[in-house]
């Protein structure tokens, strides 16, 4: 009687789980998360099967490294480590852009300042600069919002504006891309970046130069001919052995309807 | 004969009962005691790790006589706000601090030179650093192995007196993570106290209310909105504070920013007031009537009683309610992590910004990579809110035991 029941309950477990083994996986960064789940969805109207799981793009490099999943996920380029760890163990990777995300620096709406270089934003957001007069504004402490260190936004910012310098400590970290804009909105002196798609009207983006002569403001256009400087590309990767079994789906990701999808999810098409 | 074998069930029933509660009580016990040590055997391991991150070094030039470096310094040198030697107290030929990291390596080869497999990487970073007298690099170890003829600095393990003293809280900086609890800790302790500050009189008051002086129809009205308050989500009080609360305070106060430690402090007062209202109620209730009623019969009215009869009898119960209250604010989560702001400063009043203990360990936890010493940074977090907790318990039970006495 109990050996039936156990068996039964493997039959059950295979049948639920053999979908699943046949499908694509897909793993790695919360931001492209969103994304991914749309694509997956409309192909699979179109009978392809993908299963899509966040966790942040270091783990989804790290799990393309020991072969759990198919196709990586990521919203950085590979770090010079990763490449270096995947070399080791002989695989050869692709790498195919999907779509680009642009980090709008916002303000408050009753702030003067329209626009600031990457200097000023390293300096303001390692604390150097500290009031909105020393970049233009009215004579006002400059209150700085951050999102969590857990977010890849975060290490995004870091990383390409504050050139890996660390944040001052006493920047405010918000939760959520809702929060920033919700204290932004209700704070005059405050500065803090959300992503493009998330940009509305109760607060105010501000032009960014990274030369330091010509201001861009944060736009689709900008973004995709790429003279706004915040930009960083949603990434996809793969084993090249593997290319005949994620092909398709790339393709779909890059197609006409595809990239519709993109631009719905709040990103930018990559043609 | 057959009265007999009714009393031998009835025993029998009853010695099951008595097995199966002293075997929930210990089981549930010892799963208790297995959690904190779980909680603390995770988070010793922090002191275990290097200052570095795991599987990278800080090498210098060979000839550079640095010996050693706090990760505070560390963390100066590669945020450049330390830039040259002399501050550190070495001489080196070029003054002027060169900072390396692996991605770096392009600006000095090509990719050609490291070779397809990188097989002429370790060569290439051992040559950079000697070429460059002034530069201290972050590399991977496994480059370090063979024929690695720069300095590397051994910098020893994470120390508890770092961790315990320090004052800045960056637990994902490269190459050193700095993990400095004291602004954490103080955040905690300012909020918790202020909401405890705002929710006692509150509390007792509406309990005391409620108990004695409300009519029956009042109470019956009063007694469930209050505990309708204790079913609301945290978020939803977080989101309430952050709209509601945080622009209030910014405006009554006339502050530069709303998300304060008060406005943690409010809604956790909030929050707090339903477990402190509705024990400190049940408690003044079990005042046994005779009680009350003698002392009204010498002579004493309404509000004599109540002060000196029976807040003193049911003082335990109250206690009892402000404890799980405190406790309820120290550990919540969600609400605090919406309305403090989350800054990792020392605060000095409560009209800063602060960082909370649980909101950190919320926050945080879901990206630490497991095992890692981030992850273990948490743990100890979590040791000493157990602690923060642990003892305000025992000081409040020492103290309410104390006033027992008394009234006895």
């Amino acid at each position: 009687m109990k050996n039936i029941r156990e068996i039964a309950l493997i039959i059950a477990l295979v049948v639920a789980i053999t979908p699943f083994l046949n499908a694509q996986k897909i793993k790695g960064s919360d931001s492209v998360l969103p994304l991914s789940q749309k694509e997956a969805e409309a192909y699979g109207k179109k009978g392809g099967k993908v299963t899509v799981t966040g966790g942040g793009s270091g783990v989804g490099i790290a799990a393309l490294m020991d072969g759990s999943t198919d196709i990586a996920q990521s919203s950085r380029k590979m770090k010079f480590g990763e490449k270096a760890k995947l070399q080791k163990a002989g695989k050869k990777i692709k790498e195919v852009t999907v779509a680009y995300d642009a980090l709008a620096v916002v303000v408050n709406n009753s702030n003067k300042v329209n626009q600031l270089s990457r200097q000023q934003l390293e300096d303001i957001f390692t604390g150097k600069i500290t009031n909105w007069k020393q970049v233009g504004g009215a004579n006002m402490k400059i209150i700085v919002y951050s999102r969590e260190t857990s977010s890849g936004t975060y290490e995004f910012f870091k990383e390409l504006v504050l050139k890996n310098k660390n944040y001052m400590s006493s920047v405010l970290s918000m939760p959520a891309t809702g929060a920033i804009i919700q204290s932004v909105k209700q704070t005059k002196g405050a500065i803090g970046y959300v992503g493009l798609a998330y940009l509305n009207k109760e607060v105010k983006s501000i032009k960014v130069s990274f030369d330091g002569k010509k201001y861009f403001a944060p736009s689709l256009a900008n973004s995709k001919n790429k003279t706004y400087p915040i930009v960083r590309p949603l990434l996809y990767f793969y084993e090249l052995k593997n290319e005949k079994k994620v092909k398709p789906f790339i393709d779909f990701v890059l197609s006409q309807q595809g990239q519709a999808i993109v631009s719905k999810v709040g990103y930018i098409p990559v043609k | 004969m057959n009265r007999k074998m009714f009393r031998g069930k009835k025993y029998f029933i009853e010695a099951l009962w008595e097995g199966l509660l002293k075997i929930s009580g210990s089981v549930t016990s010892i799963i208790i005691i297995l959690i904190i040590l779980f909680l603390f055997s995770e988070g010793m391991g922090l002191f275990k790790n290097n200052i570095v991150e795991d599987g990278y070094v800080v090498a210098v030039n060979s000839k550079n006589k640095i010996e050693n470096l706090s990760p505070q310094q560390i963390k100066d040198i590669f945020d450049s706000k330390i830039v040259s030697w002399k501050e550190l107290g070495v001489d080196v030929s070029e003054d002027e601090i060169i900072i390396f990291r692996l991605d770096d390596v392009t600006n000095y080869v090509s990719e050609e030179e490291i070779g397809e497999n990188l097989e002429n990487l370790p060569k290439i970073l051992n040559q950079i650093l000697e070429d460059n007298p002034n530069m201290i690099a972050f590399i991977p170890e496994s480059y370090t192995k063979s024929n690695f003829s720069s300095k590397i600095l051994d910098l020893g393990n994470i120390k508890i007196s770092d961790f315990l003293s320090g004052k800045e809280w960056f637990p994902t900086a490269s190459p050193a993570p700095q993990f400095g609890v004291v602004p954490i800790v103080l955040g905690t302790l300012w909020v918790s106290l202020g909401a405890i500050l705002i929710a006692l009189p509150f509390g007792l008051a509406v309990s005391i209310y409620s108990a004695e002086l409300a009519s029956n129809r009042l109470h019956k009205i009063i007694k469930p909105i209050i505990e309708l308050l204790a079913g609301i989500p945290s978020v939803v009080y977080g989101f309430f504070g952050l709209i509601v609360i945080v622009p209030l305070i910014q405006k009554v106060f006339n502050l530069d920013v709303g998300e304060t430690g008060l406005a943690g402090s409010i809604v956790l007062a909030i929050m707090a007031l339903p477990t402190i209202i509705t024990i400190a109620e049940d408690a003044l209730r079990s005042t046994p009537r005779a009680m009350k009623e003698a002392s009204l019969a010498l002579g004493a009215n309404k509000w004599q009683t109540i002060v000196k009869v029976t807040i003193p009898y049911s003082i335990s119960g109250i206690t009892a309610g402000v404890v799980l209250g405190i406790g309820r604010a120290i550990g919540e989560t969600m609400a605090v992590l919406m309305v403090t702001g989350n800054a990792a400063v020392i605060p000095h009043t409560l009209l800063e910004p602060v960082r909370t203990i649980p909101a950190t360990i919320a926050a945080e936890l879901g990206e630490a990579p497991k095992g890692g010493a981030h992850y273990e940074a948490l743990f100890v977090l979590g040791c000493i809110l157990f602690i923060i907790t642990l003892i305000i318990n025992l000081v409040v039970e020492y103290i309410s035991s104390k006033n027992k006495n008394k009234v006895a």
